[in-house]
């Protein structure tokens, strides 16, 4: 590393980098700063304040922050959040790569197969097969647990965008967890079972301290990327009356289907905000080298 | 041919890995780098080729400036340690490689290719992969590779350190053969003396960027002008014991020895370091005043000989002193008392590391058996 | 003993629910596609064929396949050259500032997400004219994931050792001639995961396409398909079915291609 192998000379290695910079400049560097700028005018789609944008300093963050329609926003998108990604994948990505080990090799690929391609399968068709599961007259799921004329999606909206982004973003914690077991010795296990210990005990006192570094990064980023997912809008786009409206919803909403482009900016720009506090506490453990390397690549911008 | 002059590489961050370094190397000569890692030895190397840029001093190639090239316009070959053979790239390809970039044509390229695979043994192999191929074959397909593209010079780095230690034999009777037979100049690094003294024409030995010693295999093993050098070369290292003169003679570990020639007449109290090859000492079981007593603590066949460690007779804390003597007289069994006795003519006396009496004319390197 | 049995009983009740819950929503896509009164519930098909006409008749459906393979198939080449060409650099050449400047594109590539600039990048796009175009697509998508890919790729060319490029400059190649010879063909398993990483992206990808496209003509499948099943009423089931799963085969079967050839099951999570 750093020795100019190929004596590409420095002028031609900057010439190399360029394009990318530009590209990444223009498209995610800049659209991020120009966030804080609309965030505090008073542009709009369309109309008036769309030809002369008007500066209002701080007022969109005024009033989003008392505007009840964020705050519950908000609230939604913690629930999102904690109950999808917390609780959901990473607890239930865990124990499938724990019991996963244990599995006859024809059982395990089943298993990780299916879990791997709820995550593979675009977004807009596992959405509409969600629908299609839910649905209040002829869904599957009625049928099976006998529950004709439930309406989950209008009913139940928030249970209904949390189980369906546990069942579509399991996958990743089932590799990420997978990989960091694959990294405890099987020699102290059966040191920890010789001991007489029960699984829990084995748990958490062999393979938790062990992946600690591994939970940690699991957690971080599905919490990074569910509070970034769009996906939930192809679902219920934020209804009923925006009981399923998340932060990602309500800033399409306002902004690009209201035409509040300055409102929805300042939303924008909090966002940017958590993202930043999630992403340095991500960085700062990968320069510890407590996380695993092979997530070195959060990938893009998420879920799009 | 190879002309280094006042030549410096120092790294970012102040690491002077050659430091100030003059050297000559003849053409059609077979030159050993040798010295322990970290010697600037494989820099040194690099730097002949181009791959590294000299801070200060020149190199030159040929008569020719070639300070200031690229590696490519250099006209040299260099095979790596890891042989970096082009996994992508067949046998042919491989060998082919440097007349591609030439421009040279197809036709003739695979002609030139096989026909350095043939000289080498590797004509069957043509159409493998290197990954297919075992690690003594990737060494030869690494050197056809280097002498298809007619080089002025090679620049070999540890070619031979990933092979086995029996391969790793064949493998140098081979270049050796090979070498005499191109008569192109050679610059081959390594950290194994075995290695350098039996394949170069001249071993130069580096130390801490420097040049130790410069000289035939027979002048770095018979009389090496430094504790280092005499420390580095040979399979088993040189007895190094600290001692004085006295009365015209000196005293070393409990013997009372004549001073060979170049370290007469030392004023009386004067440290020395005695140097003696266990090659070029005799064990006897007799009391001997010009021996360093002791009791036969470790015995170790090596075939052909033993090699014979004595401890210090009381158990006390006196240096380690080796012998090596031949098999036909059996093992002597431990615990004997017994005498290390140098022959004078063979023993090196060291004072601040240096050898006394050195710049010294060449021994004649036929008549000792070395082993 | 008790608790061994126990044991294997509670892990083999939680392998069945756990086969139940993923399985349970696909039944309806390898069903409903073949059946002839295909329905919202999953129920054995009436095997036919015929859904899959329906494609050709609706205006859309092919044309946003198209318009698919094309966003996707720009951005991999976009993404795989640009991003080669950085990492190469970036992992060979001490340039200055190089640790900054890879510590600060890994922190926006986390940061700055679709759902966070969605309002800039559309009115960014809007300004340079690339609303209603593919390349505006292809812009704004690779510059979103060319930072990840960067890193990538340059883990890959950090893990190559240098001998290879030295080797060749020894022997007279030029910088391009390496890179042509050499370097590509051996970072081509890296070349070809970013590639099908960027495929799956773009293909999977909705929100950006969704505010970058009005037209339906130059609709990518996504789009096309969330019209389809949220447009007008009652969703045409044979028409979404059969889509749905002309949709979905190509990044299942690239994955499967690519996982049997390179055998990578993980790479930073090369799904997003």
């Amino acid at each position: 590393m750093g020795t100019d192998a190929a004596g590409l000379g420095r002028g031609r290695a900057m010439a190399f980098i360029l394009p990318a910079l530009v590209l990444i400049g223009v498209f995610l560097v800049f659209p991020a700063l120009w966030t804080v700028y609309l965030g505090l005018t008073d542009y709009r789609l369309t109309g008036l304040a769309a030809a002369e944008p008007r500066f209002v300093g701080l007022d969109n963050y005024a009033a989003a922050l008392t505007d009840a329609r964020f705050g519950s926003s908000l609230w939604l998108t913690v629930q999102f959040v904690l109950g999808s990604a917390v609780a959901g994948q990473a607890v239930l990505g865990f124990a499938v790569a724990w019991v996963a080990r244990g599995l006859r090799t024809p059982v395990r690929r089943a298993v990780e197969g299916l879990v791997l391609l709820s995550w593979i399968l675009p977004g807009s068709v596992v959405a509409f097969l969600w629908i299609a599961l839910l649905d209040r007259d002829g869904g599957t799921l009625n049928a099976l647990l006998n529950t004709p004329g439930t309406a989950w999606l209008l009913d139940h909206p928030m249970l209904s965008i949390i189980v369906f982004n546990i069942w579509r973003g399991t996958a990743f914690s089932m590799m990420l967890y997978s990989a960091a077991l694959e990294n405890v010795p099987p020699s102290h296990l059966e040191t920890a079972r010789l001991a007489g210990a029960s699984t829990a005990c084995q748990l958490g006192d062999v393979v938790l301290p062990r992946i600690k570094g591994h939970v940690l990064t699991n957690l971080l980023l599905i919490s990074l990327w569910t509070f970034n997912d769009f996906t939930p809008f192809l679902l219920t786009a934020g209804g009923p009356e925006g009981r399923s409206e998340i932060l990602p919803v309500y800033v399409y909403a306002i902004a690009l289907n209201g035409g509040r482009l300055g409102a929805g900016a300042a939303v924008s720009f909090l966002i940017l905000l958590i993202n930043l506090v999630f992403a340095l506490i991500y960085l700062r453990l990968l320069r510890a080298r407590n996380a695993p390397p092979t997530a070195a690549a959060p990938g893009g911008r998420g879920p799009v | 041919m190879i002309s280094l002059r006042g030549l410096v590489k120092q790294f970012p961050g102040g690491v002077r890995a050659i430091d100030d370094l003059d050297l000559e190397i003849a053409g059609g000569e077979f030159l050993a780098l040798l010295g322990p890692s970290g010697c600037g030895k494989t820099t040194l190397l690099r730097t002949i080729a181009g791959l590294e840029t000299p801070t200060a001093g020149r190199v030159g190639i040929g008569g020719r400036d070639v300070t200031a090239l690229p590696p490519g316009r250099r006209d040299v070959a260099m095979v790596f340690q890891d042989y970096a053979l082009f996994p992508h790239m067949d046998v042919a390809a491989n060998i082919a490689y440097p007349l591609r970039v030439k421009r040279v044509g197809r036709a003739e390229r695979r002609a030139r290719a096989a026909a350095t695979a043939d000289r080498l043994g590797l004509s069957g192999l043509l159409e493998r992969r290197p990954a297919q191929l075992s690690g003594g074959q990737q060494q030869r397909v690494a050197l056809a590779r280097a002498i298809a593209c007619r080089p002025r010079a090679f620049l070999f780095d540890e070619p031979l350190s990933n092979l086995d230690a029996r391969l790793r034999l064949t493998a140098r009777t081979f270049l050796k053969r090979l070498q005499r037979e191109l008569s192109v100049t050679t610059v081959f690094v390594t950290h194994d003396q075995g290695e350098a003294l039996a394949l170069a024409d001249r071993v130069a030995v580096m130390s801490g960027g420097r040049l130790a010693q410069v000289g035939t295999p027979a002048e770095v093993f018979q009389r090496p002008l430094t504790t280092f050098v005499a420390s580095f070369i040979g399979a088993t290292p040189m007895n190094l014991l600290p001692g004085r003169a006295e009365g015209g003679a000196l005293l070393v570990a409990g013997a009372r020895l004549t001073p060979p020639g170049p370290a007469r007449g030392l004023p009386d109290g004067e440290p020395v370091t005695y140097g003696v090859r266990p090659e070029y000492a005799d064990l006897s079981f007799e009391p001997r005043e010009d021996g360093f007593p002791g009791r036969v603590g470790v015995v170790e066949n090596m075939g052909t000989a033993l090699l014979v460690t004595l401890e210090p007779a009381g158990g006390g804390d006196g240096p380690l002193v080796q012998v090596v003597v031949p098999e036909e007289g059996g093992e002597p069994a431990l615990g004997t008392p017994a005498w290390a006795v140098p022959r004078t003519s063979r023993a090196l006396v060291y004072r601040e590391g240096r050898l006394l009496g050195a710049p010294v004319a060449p021994a004649p390197a036929s008549a000792e058996p070395t082993a | 003993m008790v608790r061994h049995v126990l044991a294997r009983l509670g892990v083999t009740a939680f392998v069945a629910v756990l086969l139940g819950f993923f399985a349970l929503p696909m039944l309806w896509l390898a069903t409903a596609p073949f059946d002839a009164g295909a329905s919202i519930r999953v129920s054995v098909p009436e095997f036919t064929l015929a859904n899959f006409r329906a494609l050709l008749v609706n205006p859309f459906a092919v044309g946003s396949l198209v318009n698919s393979a094309v966003q996707a198939g720009g951005a991999a080449a976009l993404v795989v050259v640009l991003a080669a060409l950085a990492a190469y650099a970036l992992s060979r050449v001490q340039v200055p500032g190089r640790d900054l400047l890879l510590y600060l594109l890994l922190l926006m590539s986390s940061i700055v997400t679709g759902t966070a600039a969605m309002v800039p990048i559309f009115e960014l796009a809007t300004r340079l004219n690339l609303i209603d175009t593919h390349l505006g697509v292809i812009l704004v998508v690779s510059g979103g994931l060319l930072p990840a890919a960067i890193f990538i790729l340059k883990d890959f060319t950090d893990a190559t050792p240098a001998s290879y490029e030295e080797s060749a400059r020894v022997f007279g190649a030029s910088p391009l001639q390496i890179l042509r010879h050499v370097v590509v063909p051996l970072i081509r398993p890296g070349l070809a995961t970013i590639a099908v990483w960027t495929v799956a992206n773009v293909w999977g990808g909705f929100l950006l396409q969704f505010i970058l496209i009005r037209d339906p003509g130059l609709a990518p499948g996504s789009v096309i398909l969330y019209t389809l099943y949220t447009e007008g009423g009652q969703p045409d089931l044979p028409l979404v079915s059969a889509f749905s799963l002309v949709y979905s085969l190509p990044v299942v079967l690239m994955y499967v291609f690519v996982s049997g050839r390179y055998g990578f099951r993980f790479h930073g999570g090369i799904k997003r």
